[in-house]
Order: C-alpha cells, then sequence, then structure tokens
C-alpha cells in the first residue's frame, strides 16, 4: 500500500510543479489506484473459482448421479470466494467516484 | 443527456468522456421530491418486482394438466423447493418456502429490468434494495435459530463452536461473532449490489462505447464487435440475474439451514 500511497504523493506533487488542477490530480491518482485495487482483488478469487468449478466438473464426471448436489455446493462456494472480488470492486467504485 | 465527447464539451482533446457514476444510477423522482413519498425508476421497478410475480401467481389456473402460465410458475415453486430448500435445509424446511420463493422472485425480476429497454436498470444496484433483503435474511435466521435451540442455544453453538480448545475462545468467539452477526447480512448484501451494479456499468460502458463510435466515423469499423459484445453481455446478465436471485435465496436457506442444526 506504500508504494500506492507514494505513487499517490509523486502524482500530486508533480502535478503541483507542472501547474494541474490539485483536484484533477487527486481524480487521476484516484483512477490509477483504482485499477490497482481491482486487479490485485481479482486474483485471488479467479484463481480460487477456476480451481473450485474445475474440481466440481471433475466430480461430477466422475460420479454423475451427485451432479445436483455437487452443482449446488458449487454455486455456494462461488458465491463465498466471488465476495471478494466484488469487494474490490466496491473499492473501485469509492476510489474512481467518491 | 450527456456530452460524449470532451471537444463538444469544450474541455479540448477529443477523447471519450465517460458519464459520472451519478448519471448511471440516479434517477430524478417522477412525484413527491422532497418528501418521504418521493417515488423514482427505482421505486417503478421496485414495485414491479413485488407486482408482476404477484399477479403471475394469482393468474395461474390450478388445472391437473398444467399449461402456459401455470407451467412457468409451477417449474418456478419446483425449481426452489428441489434446488434451494430440499438443497440446504431438507424436507423440514419446506416451511420456509414461501419466504424463500419471495425472495427469489423479488431479487430476480429486480434484477432483470437491467437488460428489459427503457428501464434498463437493476433495482438492485441501489444499495438499498438488498439491504433491506439481507436485513429480512439476517433477522429470519437469527429468529429460527433462537426459537429452534432457545436464546442461550443459539448463542452457545454460533460464538462457541465445539471441539476448539478452550483457551483458543479468546480468539474463535470474536471471530465467529463477526462471520455470523455482521459479515453474513454485510456480504449478501453487497453480492447482489456490487453484481447488479458492475453488469449494470459494463452494459453502460459497451453502449456509449457503440454510440461513440457511431459518431466517429474513421472507427466505425471496430463497431460490429462493439455491438456483438454488447450483445452477448446482454445475455450474459440475464444468467447473472438469475444466479444471483438463486444464490441470494441459497444462501438465506443455507443461514436457515444452520441454525436449524448446529454442526456438533
Amino acid at each position: 500500500m506504500s508504494f500506492l500511497a507514494s505513487t499517490a504523493a509523486q502524482v500530486v506533487e508533480l502535478a503541483a510543479e507542472a501547474e494541474v488542477d490539485p483536484a484533477d490530480a487527486k481524480a487521476t491518482a484516484g483512477a490509477s489506484s483504482a485499477g490497482f485495487a481491482y486487479g490485485l482483488a481479482a486474483i485471488g478469487p479467479g484463481i480460487g473459482i477456476g480451481y473450485l468449478v474445475g474440481q466440481a466438473v471433475q466430480a461430477m464426471a466422475r460420479q454423475p448421479e451427485s451432479a445436483g448436489q455437487v452443482q449446488t455446493t458449487m454455486f455456494l462456494g462461488i458465491a463465498f470466494t466471488e465476495a471478494l472480488a466484488l469487494i474490490g470492486f466496491v473499492v473501485f467504485i469509492l476510489l474512481k467516484f467518491a | 443527456m450527456f456530452t460524449l465527447f470532451a471537444a463538444e464539451a469544450g474541455e479540448g482533446g477529443g477523447g471519450l468522456v465517460f458519464p459520472s457514476i451519478g448519471n448511471l444510477v440516479e434517477w430524478a423522482p417522477y412525484f413527491g421530491e422532497g418528501t418521504i413519498f418521493e417515488f423514482n425508476k427505482i421505486g417503478l421497478i421496485s414495485m414491479l418486482a413485488m407486482l408482476i410475480p404477484t399477479v403471475m401467481f394469482l393468474l395461474a389456473k390450478k388445472d391437473m394438466v398444467p399449461a402456459g402460465l401455470q407451467n412457468i410458475v409451477e417449474s418456478t415453486v419446483e425449481f426452489v423447493e428441489d434446488q434451494v430448500v430440499m438443497s440446504a435445509i431438507g424436507a423440514e424446511g419446506k416451511k420456509y418456502l414461501p419466504l424463500l420463493l419471495t425472495i427469489f422472485m423479488f431479487v430476480f425480476w429486480g434484477n432483470i429490468f437491467e437488460v428489459i429497454p427503457t428501464f434498463q436498470m437493476p433495482a438492485n444496484a441501489r444499495m438499498a434494495n438488498p439491504v433491506i433483503l439481507a436485513l429480512v435474511a439476517w433477522a429470519t435466521f437469527i429468529g429460527v435459530g433462537i426459537k429452534a435451540q432457545g436464546f442461550g442455544g443459539f448463542m452457545k453453538s454460533s460464538l462457541f463452536p465445539p471441539g476448539v480448545p478452550k483457551a483458543l475462545y479468546i480468539l474463535v468467539t470474536p471471530i465467529e461473532f463477526l462471520s455470523t452477526f455482521l459479515l453474513r447480512p454485510f456480504g449478501l448484501a453487497v453480492r447482489l449490489f456490487a453484481n447488479m451494479l458492475a453488469g449494470h456499468i459494463l452494459l453502460v460502458t459497451f453502449g456509449v462505447l457503440c454510440i461513440a463510435l457511431w459518431q466517429a466515423s474513421p472507427l466505425v469499423i471496430v463497431l460490429p464487435f462493439s455491438f456483438a459484445t454488447l450483445v452477448g453481455l446482454t445475455g450474459f446478465e440475464v444468467m447473472v440475474s438469475l444466479i444471483q436471485a438463486f444464490v441470494f435465496s441459497l444462501l438465506t436457506a443455507v443461514y436457515i439451514s444452520l441454525s436449524l442444526h448446529p454442526h456438533h
């Protein structure tokens, strides 16, 4: 996070030197850190959902008769895993627009 | 209407200016501005999301051989009964079917207005709807837990999970309290809200891109790709609407089931 903070500070500093409106510079810094926030938040859930669905497909292929139950559990797992990415998305919205 | 190009807005440059988030989700009230009866698009969609399933269920005939509307209604009830109630709670969860079906239908119809022309806005992309639904789910699973196990029993089973060394309860109990009583409703609400808002922004992005490409003559050659993506994403959002309604009711059912049968 210190990396992001220092980047944002640099942006504001450079903006002051180049006589850009600080509000504009802040918006730019917010937008770039918003990209970081969502990108980083998407890595873990991406791996997680891929692994989860892969294993679920394997289970369904091995035991097609239990497909219904596996599917329900899979959706549950996806819902929990996906929540992390969605919180990242909310942070993105807050950084970009709030 | 917003201006798409910065040059037209007189800011210099020629870049595409994306509409601000307020343009995407805030709607002017139709009437009653400033009073508690203020009524805007979100209110209208929420009303429709309540009325459409109600009217559908009232109009469905009760024939032995279902046809038409009755087919749709019966298969919806069957889907919620089999996939949500039976798989998460079991046969004793049948009495929660009305609640879970209501949640399913309300969330689904609130979501599906995202792709219905002239509305193009999911009611659940504003935090108010998901929060209320999550609070209903929260109150329900706490109520069911207290009724099934008694207040002390419910607190004991949810705050002091068995099979943990006594000293670790200092660490485990606050975590369990957070995850059961705060993160569950928070997660429910944020999951629905963020999914629908993300879908809405995605559709708006490609819609704005299509208009911008239509106006910018040299780049119009990539318009078909952009438009095809927009059509594809619309189909994807129909799927997301269904899945989110399913997940919301399924999670509510799982929480009710955990309140009914604590893990021993």
